[in-house]
């Protein structure tokens, strides 16, 4: 045991015999990890967002401006009756109108309006949330007289889902090539450490090491490589989210609202550390296998 | 405890290193291994740790067939081994200390007690006092002796010394083979290899000479009880037959 804790000892002294080397592999390993990790955080981000604006599905039935209360009142006790929709809402014009003045700072151009531009609209709240469903009843409700232009306000919300799911692909693409590139990273710097060790591993081979005994530090120094490039990464991500929210802060508050982007989760930040720690201890792995495989005397 | 069967290696390149080489060296026995440069002594000490394998016969050490072992069980094989390197082999990048301990290290011995081994063996060989230089420092005798605590270190029940007198002067070959005595005193299987006539001169061991791979002068196998009195008519044997090897070459 105790030999052990003196060779894990050695190992650090190896690596900060060259800090600089050392510090320039962590580097590399940090930033290779935090792209595919940050657009991750930023996915995670949006999804969430979609998530909340697209919770509940709605139809906007924009009537047409000739429409009147009866056409009105018809209107609703059909919506009111039909299967598929939950419940209905009415908007009236000048409501929106009043409504649009005061959630926007548009109020000075709507002032000098002439007449109000908006047109009666009721909001319908489907039963189902299913997105080929919602696409009939929008095509139905458009069919009704008097009914101007029907909108799924969700639509949006879908088409941003399947970019999110574009975006996720990406991820798992960079995130692939980029783990790759740290194992090539970490198979290389173990290359050259055994190098600079071969005398050592021939001395102990001669005198009776295992594979895993040479094997042994090597491996540390690469998982130990691996964890300090994702903690590397780690406090890129949060440098640049701290960064990033400063300014979202700015430009939320002008849209009136709360939007911030929340950092890395603790179950997310471990996966990160855990990947990053075995990545460098494969990397090395493949590196020492190669070399024993050679350097075996027959 | 070593046994050579009609044992041929040749090398890839094409040299016939050893022929049909067949001996014994009992449990005890202390044994030189003589001949002029190239004619296989390396090799066969080299078969016995298993760092090369037989092309034919068999090589039994502990009665263990060395040239079949799986490299996996190789580690376990050289850990009954002190191997004393032509070359040293010493790690220039640590202490004397620690080059004594690494074999402690590989078998993962206790740390304490390890400590206590590494100062015996340094004691033995009269290095104690330079436990924290760097080997660089030392001289090529003491060296040398380095090299034999840390194949010591361990207590090995066999010893293998390939040429360890090779450039070194008179006075410092005797210390090194008073040394080797004392550990056959304590029971310990030596097996040395020494194209140095010298140093065989007041000894009573058993010689085996080497000649382009062909082993010339076998004797028979003695323990080290009988050495005493079947060893000495074979000593002055082996002698002669090694200074006219040595004048050839």
């Amino acid at each position: 045991m105790r030999h052990a804790l003196a060779q894990n000892i050695g190992v650090m002294r190896r690596m900060f015999a060259s800090p600089l080397a050392a510090f320039l592999n962590i580097l590399v390993i940090g930033i290779a990890l935090s792209l595919p990790t940050g657009m991750y955080v930023m996915l995670q981000n949006a999804q969430g967002l979609v998530a909340q604006l697209s919770g509940t599905p709605q139809i906007s039935l924009f009537l047409s401006m000739n429409a009147k209360t009866g056409d009105i009142d018809t209107l609703r006790n059909q919506l009111a009756q039909h299967p598929a929709i939950a419940s209905v809402e009415f908007v009236a014009r000048d409501h929106a109108l009043e409504q649009l003045k005061q959630s926007t700072s548009l109020a000075d151009v709507i002032g000098g309006l002439s007449q109000n531009p908006l047109p009666d609209a009721f909001i319908v709240y489907p039963k189902s949330g299913d997105a080929q469903a919602l696409d009939v009843l929008r095509n139905e409700l458009a069919k009704l007289p008097k009914v101007e232009h029907a909108q799924l306000d969700s639509a949006w919300a879908y088409k941003l889902e399947a970019l999110l799911k574009f975006g996720r692909m990406a991820v798992v693409i960079l995130a692939s090539l980029l783990s790759l590139a740290l194992i090539a990273i970490t198979f290389n710097t173990i290359r050259l450490q055994i190098l600079t060790k071969r005398d050592e591993i021939e001395v102990s081979k001669l005198i009776g090491a295992t594979n895993g005994f040479i094997r042994r530090p090597f491996l540390y120094f690469g998982a130990m490589q691996g964890l300090l490039g994702g903690i590397m990464a780690w406090l890129i991500i949060s440098l640049s989210l701290a960064l990033l929210n400063h300014q979202l802060k700015a430009l939320s508050e002008l849209y009136a609202s709360q939007f911030v982007l929340r950092p890395m989760s603790l179950g997310d930040s471990l996966s990160l550390l855990l990947f990053s720690l075995y990545l460098g201890w494969l990397g090395a792995w493949l590196s020492v296998a190669r070399y024993l495989s050679q350097a075996e005397p027959r | 405890m070593i046994k050579f069967n009609q044992v041929h290696k040749r090398y890839p390149a094409g040299n016939h290193a050893l022929k049909n080489v067949s001996f014994e060296i009992a449990k005890g026995e202390m044994a030189f291994l003589i001949g002029h440069s190239g004619a296989g002594k390396s090799t066969l000490l080299k078969l016995v740790a298993a760092i090369e394998r037989p092309n034919l016969g068999t090589v039994l050490v502990n009665n263990q067939n060395v040239g079949v072992l799986k490299d996996r069980a190789l580690p376990y094989l050289r850990r009954n081994l002190g191997i004393i390197f032509q070359d040293h082999k010493l790690l220039f990048d640590r202490s004397v200390f620690d080059n004594v301990m690494l074999p402690l290290q590989i078998c993962g011995f206790d740390y304490r007690e390890s400590h206590k081994r590494v100062r015996a063996a340094l004691d033995k060989v009269g290095l104690l006092k330079r436990e924290k230089s760097n080997p660089i420092a030392l001289s090529g005798g003491e060296q040398q002796r380095l090299c034999i605590a840390r194949a010591i270190v361990n207590r090995p029940t066999i010893l293998l010394a390939d040429e360890p007198t090779g450039n070194l002067d008179a006075a410092y070959a005797q210390e090194i083979m008073a040394i080797f005595k004392s550990f056959h005193q304590v029971g310990a299987t030596l097996l040395i290899s020494t194209h140095d006539s010298s140093v065989l001169q007041d000894t009573r061991v058993r010689t085996l000479e080497l000649v382009h791979g062909e082993l010339q002068t076998a004797s028979p196998s003695v323990t080290s009880g009988q050495a005493a009195s079947a060893g000495s008519v074979q000593t002055t044997d082996g002698t002669t037959s090694h200074s006219t090897g040595s004048g050839q070459t």
